[in-house]
């Protein structure tokens, strides 16, 4: 169980730091998603159950909908950008 | 004003920064009534305009710099001041952890304590959550609801409406949707005996409502959840709320007799105040989480 924990810690630290490094802000989020998978599993190992159920339905579910949606939205800017630049 | 910070948007956006991507013109508010051919502003106010851009782009990694510099400085001479880790007679290790451990199930109720500690020793603390969610949705409703149309280029996009006529996402919906539902309803009826309670269990059913609003429309969702309900119910819950935990921090300040028992630990009908209050946060809470996914998405709830 101890080295499950310690593979969960190695991933974490693998996808908080290519969070940070990833040029593309889609796979950036999408991995920011796999980090609250993670962390949630890490939170229900820790005994803390709330925790993990809390984790997965808003760091997995709902932040990242609203990022996912912030995002479209920058697209959106700058297609509008270059449509009037075209004019 | 915001005609100036989309420009900005605009010319930041890239490095093809020039003196044309702000020179553009008018945008579309009024590019929609007349030709866009010709840009309405002044030269001299746009290289003004740029200048400043070019000046905020240079200042603006150093203030970064600078800032994260102060705050770590800070932070750490924090840290230097804390009490030594794990230490017998830090400041948190005093009696009310072990009152809470020992009496927590008999005084609340609540076989989760966490449930019984969030919503009735520490209720207070709750209670300011959910009005800094209800807050924050404010704040979102008054800087983004499109009040006319003029902006209906930016609100509207067609990636989500094109999920509407995808086989995949809407029998996956049609499946899951009730589940999820009733999962999240679980969750906060049985937020004092298991793991959950209010916050999460509204947010899983707030998630479910955006899955159903992804897959079959927001027209279908506005026929039970429109603007007027979403009001309604968020200020009956959080005014339940209220009313409901100054009436037992009355009774409890001055040693009355409460009308909330505790019952018997494990019961789904026990905790007292803690199932009613479960279910008051994971209404407010599903609410915004649909109402800000809604006004992200839509301009309006």
């Amino acid at each position: 169980m101890e080295y499950f924990e310690l593979l969960l810690l190695g991933l974490l630290v693998i996808c908080g730091v290519s969070t940070c490094l990833t040029k593309n802000l889609l796979s950036s989020l999408v991995i920011f998603m796999a980090y609250s998978v993670i962390i949630s599993i890490v939170w229900a190992l820790l005994k803390a159950p709330d925790l993990a159920v809390t984790e997965a339905a808003v760091g997995a579910g709902i932040s990242s909908i609203l990022l996912f949606l912030t995002l479209r939205k920058l697209n959106n800017i700058r297609k509008e950008a270059e449509h009037e630049e075209k004019h | 004003m915001k005609k100036s910070i989309r420009e900005w948007f605009a010319a930041w956006d890239a490095d093809r920064f020039d003196l044309t991507a702000s020179a553009a013109g008018p945008m579309h508010g009024s590019a929609k009534s007349e030709p866009p051919s010709e840009p309405k502003l002044d030269e001299p106010i746009d290289r003004v305009a740029a200048g400043e851009i070019k000046a905020f782009q240079m200042i603006y990694p150093i203030l970064a710099v600078v800032l994260g510099t102060v705050m770590i400085a800070f932070l750490l001479l924090t840290v230097f001041d804390l009490p030594p880790f794990g230490a017998a007679d830090n400041p948190t290790s005093n009696e009310v952890a072990l009152r809470y451990v020992r009496d927590g199930m008999a005084e609340t109720g609540a076989v989760n304590l966490v449930a019984g500690v969030i919503l009735d020793y520490r209720a207070f603390d709750t209670l300011g959550e959910s009005h800094v969610l209800f807050t924050a949705l404010t704040a979102v409703l008054i800087l983004l609801v499109t009040v006319d149309n003029r902006y209906d280029r930016i609100t509207i996009d067609e990636g989500f409406e094109r999920m509407q006529h995808d086989r995949i996402v809407t029998t996956t919906a049609n499946i899951l949707m009730p589940i999820i539902v009733l999962f999240g309803v679980y969750v906060i009826l049985n937020g004092h005996l298991g793991p959950g309670g209010g916050f999460s269990g509204g947010a899983i059913i707030g998630a479910g409502l955006i899955l159903y609003g992804i897959a079959f429309g927001f027209e279908r969702l506005e026929r039970y959840l429109n603007f007027r309900t979403f009001r309604i119910v968020c200020a009956c819950a959080l005014c339940f709320y209220s009313l409901s935990k100054c009436y037992s921090f009355f009774c409890g300040a001055n040693g009355l007799h409460t009308i909330f028992s505790p019952g018997t630990p494990g019961r789904i009908l026990s905790a007292g105040l803690i199932l009613p209050l479960n279910l008051a946060v994971g209404i407010v809470v599903a609410c915004t989480m649909y109402g800000l996914f809604s006004v992200f998405k839509r301009g309006k709830i």
